[in-house]
């Protein structure tokens, strides 16, 4: 548990550090809270010779909510997420889901932005922001782009980001109010990933389902959003038929493997319940 | 004076003697982050040490290429098996009579074992040059199923010792065993179990777990050329039996070896072993002149320091159709991993295995135990508990539960009819130990009241039905336990770890002003000795607790004995520190009689003084008397107030306790959440009852980590697949239940002060009360016996096989 050397870069600004990344190729590797890339470093499973800081930069901190997104910056913690009051009017479902990430010390270091960028499937926000339809800013040395998080996730650990880029801000559209939400968690104990986890938003108008989303977490190499899910709720009143074929829709999409927390089999029954009842959760709230 | 206006209850408070819930005094220091532990030492010009361990769990080691890492600057050294021949030190002796290598002498036997030792300038160069040693494995054929090992087939494990027969305990079955340990009446137990009206049997398997300490093992070592003096700091349990052993293997004479536990941040058996990695540290100070300090991290504590449990306990259980057992009979296969390096007393290579019967009044039983090979890492130590203690309070606790269900019987009442009566103690057991003392039905009955047992079940009734009725999907599980433990090794007359006789000491000396200091041969890892040794002082010789320092853990200064584990040091050198106090008081008796100017038979102790009898008003406060020990001539008496004690208990403590669990599991995700845990602990006198409280507490947290999540699991290759504390389960507040703690009390009759231990309590009968809760959940629908860990996934198999989920 002891890394291998490296160097320490603290830039500025997010120029500065992409220049670093681009004088150092392969070898360099941007850091946010660190909860994932230092235990790899420890294991001496990530060999890095530069690790360039970004919590010197400004510009990927802060959180604003207006004209019907919330912006937030790539540096911003877990803990901010949770505190944040004008995102937890907006988005209360990112204080839930926050809040059942790891302890308090985890939150206090632990940012969205890498959480999102690190590409583990066994992280928590990745499949929120598929849910709630976020886009991640991506910044490189030929400017800016912007990416969906539904399109950005390809593998576990490969994403839509190049190796020269940074992500640097979240951008997600407040849904409508009265939208009912639920993320909905089971793990074995406090810091551990989910054996499943499910992000559900539900709209309600005249007692029919207008609008959903539905994403499960830590079920596949990326997080599972499926479109059939919400297609199995939209349009219906939500009776038991259409939350048990949204459920089947989504669980069948997935494709999780044995490990610790149990086998396929398990996790797979387990996804199931625990959408059930994040769908149930989000359409009680539904208003 | 003051003390003339104070009552004897102020007087007596004062002292903060024995029943008082003084506060710990560690813990102005811990909370302050200002302890000292072995990782904490730094000496001028101290190197580190790191280890290369085998990726593989059986191998040929074809080669160890050293240049790479040598030509690293800033390494000193990389030693191997080679380097350490020549010294007799590439192998060493085991406290369970077997022989472990230091660093892999041809061979490796399970993943994790040291192959090399890097030293060098600092601690991340060190790591960088293990990276750089070129080791070449030639993989084996590996077993981790205890029982495979035994097939005629199976591929020999230790090389060392192949053909060789003869074993440390008797006679060796194969190339993979051990030995063989019966105890009881096998023809007896087995007539019984041919005639019973009533047999139940199953296999018990209590599963392979970790001590995991907060802080890692390390040492150390520091020889100095000059004075030809080795100093060694190190997380030992057991420091003075770590000098003697280091004396004996290393022919360094042993009053040139000062051995020294500083602060231990928690030990629970894991650090009662000997480890590579102080032989390594020790030899390379040799070598190097210089102190060399070796930590292991977490995941080399998980994957390589001792282990505890692996027990597979074949049961069979008989009784009359009302419930009244007849005989008990167990076969165990113990699986030891690679060497067997179990923490025993030498003539019992299975521990106190042979309390198994319990509680219970079984007129026959019989226990045999086979110690088996397997390319798993060594240990098998007593994870806050004695000696196997837990393994057998699991098993009977397990069995009674299985029998209840065969009888179909309520298992509260089943225990109740087969208690060990009051009048029965001393209790001779048919495994062979007397039982000092017990009042189990009174527990029992304080128990079964406090929480309503009777409406718990018509709760839980209410629950099934409703569970059945579709109106719910959570099961309702109450868990019984009444457990009976042993502890306090021990007589010497049958108890000893490598030929030294488990006794223990004290020292104590009172200053010319009335305070004093004690030195044992203990060492608190957590437990608060000294805050609690100071308290039996206070009582027995009427000076304040907090005048009183205590030290232990420097061999060079405190007495010899054997160390912290096994609830030991209540039972024993508690005993020694009353008996030493009981000397002072003796002289102290004759110095207030001198300086009353009466016979020594005219004055009597009374709580912080001797008073003449009859004469209250005329005292000598033991102040004045502390003082006249230094400054006045008594005829007949040497100046002074000091005395030793070495205390050979007359028999073990036998503390017990009544607990019950109450819990709710989800079926569909194989969730359970505790609701209420009851825990009645009867440890014989009380010292400390907040110290008491907070080991209740700790054990019970430890308790629920092993029965709901905590393993050490190896996949079929022996790849240890639960590495790190991702997966090693350790409770937090969050998981942790709150707890209620309750208490009787039956002192030891042959303690100085009725005290049995409680440290361990806990965890001995916690395990299976939380078991059994799991399993009474699923006693409606047919389950009898599964396996710990009861985690989300195997409970919820359990629900799923059972048909719950159709």
């Amino acid at each position: 548990m002891i890394p291998a050397g490296f160097d320490y870069h603290r830039p500025a600004d997010i120029a500065s550090a992409i220049a670093i990344i681009q004088q150092h190729g392969d070898e360099a590797r941007v850091i946010a809270g660190g909860h994932s890339l230092i235990p790899m470093m420890k294991l001496r499973m990530a060999d890095l010779s530069h690790i360039v800081d970004l919590q010197a930069i400004d510009g990927l901190k802060g959180i604003t909510v207006s004209g019907g997104t919330a912006d937030i910056g790539a540096m911003v913690t877990q803990n901010d997420l949770i505190t944040n009051d004008d995102l937890a009017a907006a988005l209360p479902i990112l204080r839930e889901a926050a809040l059942q990430i790891a302890d308090p010390q985890v939150r206090y270091v632990g940012t969205v932005g890498g959480n999102v960028a690190n590409g583990d499937p066994g992280n928590d926000m990745p499949g929120l922001m598929q849910c709630l339809g976020a886009t991640y800013t991506l910044a490189g040395p030929d400017g800016s782009r912007e990416v969906a998080a539904r399109e950005f996730y390809e593998a576990a650990y490969f994403t839509a980001r190049d190796d020269e880029e940074i992500l640097t801000r979240i951008s997600i559209p407040v849904p409508a109010a009265g939208t009912g939400y639920a993320y909905e968690k089971q793990k074995r104990k406090i810091g551990d990933y989910a054996t499943a986890a499910a992000a559900v938003l539900i709209r309600v108008e005249n007692g029919t389902c207008t609008e959903a989303s539905v994403a499960m977490t830590n079920l596949a190499d990326t997080p599972v959003w499926s479109q059939e899910a919400a297609a199995a709720l939209v349009g219906s009143n939500l009776d038991d038929n259409a939350r048990q074929a949204a459920v089947r829709a989504a669980v069948d999409a997935t494709e999780p493997v044995a490990d610790n927390r149990g086998p396929v089999a398990f996790k797979k029954h387990v996804a199931a319940v625990i959408l059930r009842r994040a769908i149930d959760r989000a359409a009680d709230r539904a208003s | 004076m003051k003390d003339e206006v104070q009552t004897p209850e102020e007087r007596t408070a004062n002292l903060k003697g024995m029943g008082s819930a003084r506060k710990r005094v560690e813990d102005v220091r811990f909370t302050q982050g200002k302890g000292n532990y072995v990782d904490d030492i730094k000496l001028d010009g101290m190197l580190f040490g790191d280890f290369v361990r085998s990726p593989y769990a059986h191998a040929r080691v074809v080669s160890v290429n050293k240049e790479a890492a040598l030509a690293l600057p800033g390494v000193i050294a990389v030693l191997t098996a080679e380097d350490l021949a020549p010294l007799g030190l590439h192998w060493m002796p085991t406290l369970a009579g077997d022989k472990q290598m230091v660093l892999a002498d041809g061979k490796v036997l399970f993943q994790g074992q040291e192959v090399a030792f890097v030293v060098a300038e600092d601690r991340y160069i060190a790591a960088d040059a293990v990276e750089l040693v070129e080791v070449e494995y030639d993989e084996l054929p590996v077993v981790v199923d205890p029982f495979k090992a035994l097939e005629p087939d199976a591929p020999v494990l230790r090389e060392d010792i192949a053909g060789n027969m003869e074993g440390a305990h008797g006679p060796r079955k194969h190339n993979n065993h051990i030995f063989t340990w019966e105890q009881g009446d096998k023809e007896g137990t087995e007539a019984v179990l041919s005639e019973a009206d009533v047999v139940a049997e199953e296999m018990v398997y209590y599963h392979r777990t970790h001590p995991c300490p907060l802080e890692t093992c390390g040492s150390v070592a520091s020889m100095d050329k000059v004075t030809g003096k080795l100093t060694l700091w190190g997380t030992f349990q057991a420091p003075h039996a770590v000098r003697t052993v280091a004396s004996l293997i290393s022919g360094i004479a042993e009053h040139n070896i000062r051995v020294i536990s500083p602060d231990i941040g928690g030990g629970f058996g894991n650090k009662v072993g000997v480890y590579p990695g102080y032989v390594c540290s020790i030899v390379a100070s040799i070598v190097t002149g210089k102190p060399v300090k070796w930590v292991e991290d977490r995941m080399e504590n998980l994957m390589s320091t001792a282990f505890a449990r692996d027990y597979w306990m074949q049961g069979k259980i008989a009784a009359t159709k009302e419930g009244k057992i007849t005989g008990l009979w167990c076969h165990t296969t113990a699986d030891h991993g690679g060497f067997d390096a179990c923490a025993d007393p030498t003539k019992f290579p299975a521990g106190f295995m042979n309390i198994c019967t319990g509680s219970y009044d079984i007129p026959v039983a019989y226990l045999a135990v086979d110690g088996v090979y397997t390319n798993k890492a060594p240990g098998g130590v007593a994870y806050r508990c004695s000696f196997r203690v837990t393994e057998a309070a699991y098993f009977i606790e397990r069995m009674i539960e299985v029998l209840a269900i065969k009888l179909n019987m309520d298992a509260a009442e089943l225990r109740r009819i087969n208690f060990i009566s009051k009048e029965q103690f001393p209790y001779q057991s048919a495994l062979g130990w007397e039982y000092d003392s017990g009042d189990y039905h009174t527990a029992w009955d304080k128990a079964m009241k406090a929480v309503d047992y009777d409406g718990l079940r018509a709760e839980q009734a209410q629950r099934l039905e409703d569970f059945k009725a579709g109106k719910t999907r959570k099961l309702m599980g109450i868990g019984l336990t009444h457990f009976t433990e042993i502890v306090g090794a021990g007589p010497v007359k049958n108890c000893d770890i490598l030929g030294l006789g488990m006794f223990d000491s004290c020292e104590i000396r009172i200053h010319p002003t009335g305070s004093a200091i004690a030195r044992l041969g203990t060492i608190s890892q957590g437990q608060g000795h000294a805050t609690t040794f100071a308290q039996i002082i206070a009582s027995e010789i009427g000076l304040p607790a907090d005048d009183i320092t205590l030290e232990e853990g420097d061999t060079d200064t405190a007495p010899y004995g054997l160390g912290t584990y096994g609830s030991r040091s209540t039972p024993v050198a508690g005993a020694a520190t009353a008996m030493a106090a009981r000397k002072i008081r003796a002289k102290a008796q004759m110095i207030a009689a001198y300086l009353l100017e009466v016979h020594d038979d005219d004055v009597e102790f009374d709580i912080d003084r001797f008073v003449v009898k009859g004469a209250p008003e005329r005292f000598k406060s033991m102040k004045e008397i502390a003082f006249a020990a230094y400054n006045q001539a008594i005829p007949g008496l040497e100046p002074g107030l000091e005395a030793v004690s070495y205390y050979d208990p007359p028999n073990m403590t036998y503390p017990f306790g009544a607990y019950i669990c109450v819990l709710d599991i989800d079926v569909d995700t194989g969730v359970s959440d505790i609701r209420s845990f009851y825990a009645l602990d009867d440890c014989g006198t009380r010292i400390n009852p907040m110290i008491i409280e907070g080991q209740v507490h700790g054990g019970l947290t430890e308790a629920l980590a092993i029965a709901m999540g905590q393993e050490i699991a190896y996949d079929e290759i022996g790849n240890v697949k639960t590495g790190t504390l991702m997966d090693f389960f350790i409770p937090t507040a969050w998981e942790t239940p709150n707890y209620q703690t309750d208490w009787t009390t039956t002192p030891s009759p042959h303690h100085p002060i009725g005290a049995k231990g409680v440290g361990e309590s806990p965890n001995v009968g916690g395990v299976p009360c939380f078991s059994n809760a799991v399993h009474d959940a699923f006693r409606p629908f047919g389950l009898t016996q599964s396996h710990m860990p009861h985690d989300h996934w195997r409970v919820w198999k359990t629900a799923h096989d059972l048909g719950l989920h159709e």
